[in-house]
């Protein structure tokens, strides 16, 4: 296939290798080395999408990540990606894109009608045009804008690739291949310095590759070749390219994403991890991370074939693509005269090189006269011919000063591309993410690094350094220092090659090219921000309406709010508003540059850590047995715990009524292990837990257990669990299973810093155990078969603990109960857990013994008044509101909460207390977290509903569990109430949107209050 | 991601780490001799200094252990790491003054 816009040699293509492609459905050839742009502009397509909010054509601006305007959907299904930058997608067989915002197609695009409708798309439109009605919002405004305006279509399908992730350590990062980091990177590493170079490209080189220049009187590829393989031998440098460094965190601390199939036909998804996120930790850094060209903000800077003037020279040199027959050149400053020779030299014409300045720098002129290309001083482009495709460019002289033209009437030349160069803006986003602090040069017209925040250096364009030799000289040097900070002295100074000089020249801060119309009249648009569609005269709105602050400019126009972040638009927007605020653009200061520097896919940042790897799970070692009983579970923390064990074809409340009346009438069994489990040891160890917990211990025999809660030392109720004495000085505690691990951290807070002098040594022991809890009137009688240990109420009462042998099997039992029946909890190793589980069930059949999950033992426990922490407490529930005043020693002089206790807060009597609550109706079961108030007869809050709304009424409190329970065949519920425990017996109600239940306050224990069946 | 160098295990990611608040808060010798605005000073009020702060850290996925490091709440520098039960001079802040006006 023809590639009529390629050039007739050159560039680093491998012109023997075709590479079909297809855009919009139509296919095209490219060469390998092509990005999708250059194979674009080769092919001579330059129209590639519609903008966001105007639906105007579009084409390339850039030839770098900075594009904000050619944004491609590519693939499809489950390997479909929205928001490409076509200059930065390697071109690979049979890749498939597609045009975004665009509808039907990009050539005949519906949307366009909103460019005609620009006057509703002003700055701030969101907050104006759709504010009323308010019921428009909803229905016709968000689905017209969301239509609109979407910035490529989100995946519907999974994502047919995998993903990983590498930690790294190093003594220098280089942040950029081109040659300030090159220098960087070969200095540090020839001080034997372990050293990362990183750099977004597929191959080294940065800017180099783009143009001609003579290092050491070579080609400046070669001498990128050399260090290439000098680095390449040394095996304590490693060289990620394909790679961007996104962000850069504290203590340098940065993350790169790279990308290792992205430039591979797509056959070979999910077989090799696609992208892999590089976590590094770098004891120095040295950024050299290049500059951004920004354009020129003129009238109608948006038409398809604009395009900045470095990146036309890269497609000519690197690529062998021109962007244009007819070029021309318009630019503030030097630099874009290279991008002219070089398009000349290429095979293009150039009309003219349209320059603001009065004059350019040294020798150009004659270049420029030897290559046969005029040169317009003082000249601007004040407008474009063509719609989908630049056909000529207007220009005029301008007058010596101001705005004023010295012209009366444009001069029309005939083109089909322009390029154009306002100037350079280093790339300091990541010094900037560092904290960095950022000074304004005003001879450079840009942003450079100030003053450092971490352990880096920038070198370099980043660092205001736009000629080649300084760009050596400084990442030499550089990498150098940054190699001997990290201890890795030089141990020869490195001399700098000599490379070809030219002077970068100077700038005309021009921040807004002079047109025919002042900004904001006629047709004509000056855009500032390519990829948000914001104009010069949004700029200057905003400004009119009291915009002055760069943070609130930014957010009213959304200018640099885009995936580009505004790497191209920032700079223009400050200067424009600071011409506007006739002040400086330091004094008005730039935008904060956040992570990531460029977008990084999600599953890039989710690795492998995505379904069942998303967070790890915890099993008990009877996991397998519940789900081969058909258990369903719930989460608790990461426990995998069984909720309940559904027989074919039965409800869950079935499922759960028949597993609470196995516990209450015969026998039942709950999988406990999951609870925490700490083993207390030393001679002070009793002196500690009375510290501790409220309840004393210094009576408690050997051989029994209480229960027992924890405090904060605000007095709140923090945990609860057992605390069971096994020795004169060591102790088995319990806590809840989510608790486990901050129980052990705040006791081991306790013991290291409050009382250090204290012998005590706590171990985590919740994995090494199986716990079998066996509950109701028939646990004696099973457990009476798996050991000769004698089970009655005189041998072994409530709350006993005993080592025994249980099924054969070392087994320690504590008699406990949560259910409020007879119960036994039965501990052995975690490895045997299984063997003793079956062994009780075997022993157990001949009563019907039944599993029961963590809903039955929520019931069960509620029917007795039990609470759980974090459903019954919130941080902010004492002892003594919860009816467990009695377990606050008012003996010991000191323990954790016991100060807090006579504060006047927690002494108030109408503190929410917890109390019972019975429905009038008992068929309804409240829901949890329904809030409570006193009775009313106001229909709106009786009869439910929002409409009308009810008066206000204090809340009274809510309720913390609600149950249907199947042993009382009502509904029961738990709450905390305002002066509940004086209330017993008074009514309530529940005002929900379904109308009000009332219901009667009653004590919290709803089943057996004497507690005669647990203690049986 | 701050790098914490634990007294006993070396440098590491925070990850491992949890935060205890600030350091130096002891708690009361005898707390029922505490009156109430002592006693609501200890549990409710903190310093929350913009510049050098002492905190309190645990190794918690690691060795287990409490200590005290010295940090700027500014640029996070952290300048001291100590074990528990020492209490050094205090550092001049040497708080980068590039960190001092960010923009929020
Ligand atoms: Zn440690």
């Amino acid at each position: 296939m023809k590639q009529p816009f390629r050039t007739a040699q050159g560039g680093r293509i491998d012109r023997s290798r075709p590479v079909f492609f297809t855009f919009n459905g139509r296919q095209y050839a490219g060469h390998a080395g092509d990005t999708l742009a250059s194979a674009l502009l080769a092919n001579g397509v330059h129209l590639v999408g519609r903008s966001f909010k105007y639906h105007r054509p579009r084409g390339i601006l850039s030839a770098g990540c900075e594009e904000p305007s050619a944004l491609v959907q590519l693939e499809k299904g489950g390997l479909t990606e929205p928001n490409m930058r076509a200059p930065v997608v390697e071109l690979y067989d049979d890749l498939a894109a597609t045009s975004q915002n665009a509808w039907p197609s990009v050539e005949h695009d519906i949307g366009a009608v909103n460019g005609l409708l620009s006057k509703l798309f002003v700055a701030g439109f969101y907050y104006k045009t759709f504010m009323s009605p308010k019921s428009f919002w909803m229905k016709v405004y968000e689905p017209f804008i969301r239509r609109a305006a979407g910035l490529g279509k989100a995946p519907t399908e999974g994502d047919l690739d995998i993903y990983d992730k590498m930690h790294a350590h190093c003594d220098v990062l280089v942040v950029g291949g081109g040659p300030a980091g090159l220098a960087a990177a070969r200095a540090a590493a020839a001080s034997g310095a372990r050293v990362i170079l990183i750099d977004e490209q597929n191959e080294l080189g940065g800017a180099l590759l783009s143009a001609d220049e003579l290092i050491d009187g070579n080609p400046a590829l070669d001498w990128v070749a050399g260090i290439q393989a000098e680095l390449l031998a040394n095996p304590e440098v490693r060289i990620l390219t394909r790679t961007t460094v996104t962000g850069y965190y504290d203590h340098n601390y940065l993350i790169a994403a790279q990308r290792r199939t992205d430039h591979l036909p797509r056959r070979a998804a999910g077989k090799t991890a696609r992208q892999r996120l590089w976590k590094i930790r770098a004891a120095r850094v040295v950024l050299a991370t290049g500059a951004h060209e920004r354009p020129l903000v003129f009238a109608d800077n948006d038409r398809p074939g604009v395009m900045l003037a470095a990146a036309a020279r890269t497609y000519a040199n690197r690529y062998g693509a021109l962007v244009g027959k007819k070029v021309v050149v318009f630019t503030n400053n030097d630099s874009a005269y290279e991008a002219a020779f070089d398009l000349k030299i290429a095979g293009a014409a150039i009309p003219a090189i349209v320059d603001l300045r009065p004059e350019a720098g040294q020798g150009l002129l004659e270049r420029a006269r030897n290559l046969g290309i005029p040169v317009i001083a003082q000249g601007a482009i004040v407008g474009v011919k063509g719609t989908k495709r630049v056909a000529g460019a207007l220009v005029m002289r301008l007058a010596e000063a101001g705005e004023a033209f010295a012209d009366t009437q444009p001069a029309e030349l005939e083109c089909d591309a322009i390029a154009m160069s306002g100037g350079w803006s280093p790339a300091v986003h990541l010094f900037s993410q560092s904290q960095g602090k950022l000074r304004f040069d005003d001879a450079k017209a840009c942003f450079v690094p100030d003053v450092a925040a971490q352990h880096q250096a920038s070198v370099g364009a980043c660092n205001g350094s736009f000629e080649l030799g300084a760009c050596l000289a400084e990442g030499l040097d550089a990498g150098a220092a940054a190699a001997e900070a990290a201890g890795f002295p030089a141990t020869a100074k490195l001399v700098a090659p000599v490379a070809q000089s030219r002077a970068f020249g100077t700038i005309k801060q021009t921040w807004v090219v002079p047109s025919l119309r002042p900004v904001g009249h006629g047709k004509a648009k000056h855009f500032i921000d390519f990829q948000n569609d914001v104009t010069a005269a949004d700029v200057a709105l905003a400004h009119r309406e009291g915009y002055k602050h760069v943070e609130h400019l930014k957010r009213y126009t959304t200018m640099g709010m885009a995936t580009d972040q505004g790497k191209t638009s920032n700079v223009n927007a400050l200067g424009y508003l600071s011409t506007m605020l006739g002040t400086s653009i330091p004094e008005i200061g730039t935008t904060t540059f956040r992570a990531p520097y460029t977008p990084v896919t999600f599953g890039t940042l989710a690795g492998r850590d995505v379904g069942h790897l998303a967070d790890p799970e915890r099993h008990t070692p009877i996991h397998a047995w519940h789900v081969a009983r058909g258990a369903l579970f719930e989460d608790v923390g990461q426990w995998k715990r069984a909720w309940y064990y559904p027989r074919p074809g039965e409800t869950m409340e079935a499922a759960v009524s028949r597993e609470c009346r196995a516990v209450r009438e015969s026998v039942g069994v709950l999988d406990a292990s999951t609870l925490g489990k700490i083993d207390v040891q030393g001679q002070d160890a009793v002196t500690f837990l009375n510290l501790l917990y409220t309840s004393a211990f210094s009576k408690l025999e050997i051989g029994k257990a209480r229960y027992a809660l924890l405090c904060k030392e605000d007095g709140m109720v923090m945990d609860d669990g057992i605390v069971a004495r096994v020795g004169p000085s060591r102790f088995y505690l319990t806590t809840t299973t989510g608790g486990a691990a901050k129980v052990l951290d705040w006791m081991e807070d306790y013991l290291q810093t409050e009382w250090p002098h204290l012998k005590v040594y706590l171990t985590s022991i919740t994995e090494q155990w199986t716990v079998a809890q066996v509950a109701g009137p028939k646990a004696r009688a099973v457990l009476e078969k798996l050991t000769d240990t004698k089970l009655d109420k005189e041998s072994f009462p409530f709350m006993a603990v005993k080592d025994a042998t249980v099924a054969g099997l070392k087994a320690r039992i504590f008699r406990v109960s949560f259910t409020g029946e007879l119960s036994f909890e039965v501990a052995v190793p975690a490895h045997q857990g299984k063997q003793l589980w079956e062994a009780i069930f075997a022993a157990g059949d001949e009563f019907g013994i039944t599993p029961f999950g963590t809903e039955a033992m929520h019931v069960l426990r509620a029917e007795k008044g039990f609470i759980i922490v974090g459903q019954e407490t919130d941080a902010t529930v004492t002892p003594q509101d919860l009816g467990m005043g009695g377990m606050v020693s008012r003996l010991k002089p000191d323990f954790v909460g016991k100060r807090a206790y006579t504060r006047a807060d927690t002494a108030r009597v109408d503190r929410k207390q917890l109390v019972g609550l019975l429905t009038d109706e008992p068929q309804t079961v409240l829901p949890e977290g329904a809030q409570l108030v006193e009775v009313s007869d106001d229909p709106a809050l009786t009869k439910g509903g929002t409409s009308p709304l009810p008066a206000p009424v204090p809340m009274i409190g809510h309720v913390t569990s609600s149950y249907w329970s199947p042993t009382l065949g009502r509904s029961i519920a738990l709450a905390l109430v305002k002066g509940g425990s004086a209330r017993h017996g008074q009514v309530i109600m529940a005002p929900l949107t379904t109308g009000a239940v009332r219901c009667t306050i009653t004590g919290p224990v709803f089943y057996d209050a004497e507690g005669k069946r647990a203690n049986g | 991601m701050l790098l914490i160098t634990c007294p006993w295990c070396g440098p590491r990611d925070e990850i491992e780490f949890t935060c205890g608040g600030e350091a130096h808060r002891a708690r009361p010798q005898d707390p029922a001799a505490t009156d109430d605005a002592a006693f609501a000073d200890f549990l409710f009020m903190r310093t929350n200094p913009k510049g050098l702060q002492r905190e309190r850290w645990c190794h918690s996925q690691g060795c287990r252990r409490w200590f005290n490091l010295e940090r700027s709440t500014i640029t996070h520098e952290i300048t001291r790491i100590y074990k528990m039960g020492e209490q050094p001079e205090a550092s001049a802040d040497a708080t980068s003054p590039a960190r001092q006006g960010g923009q929020p």
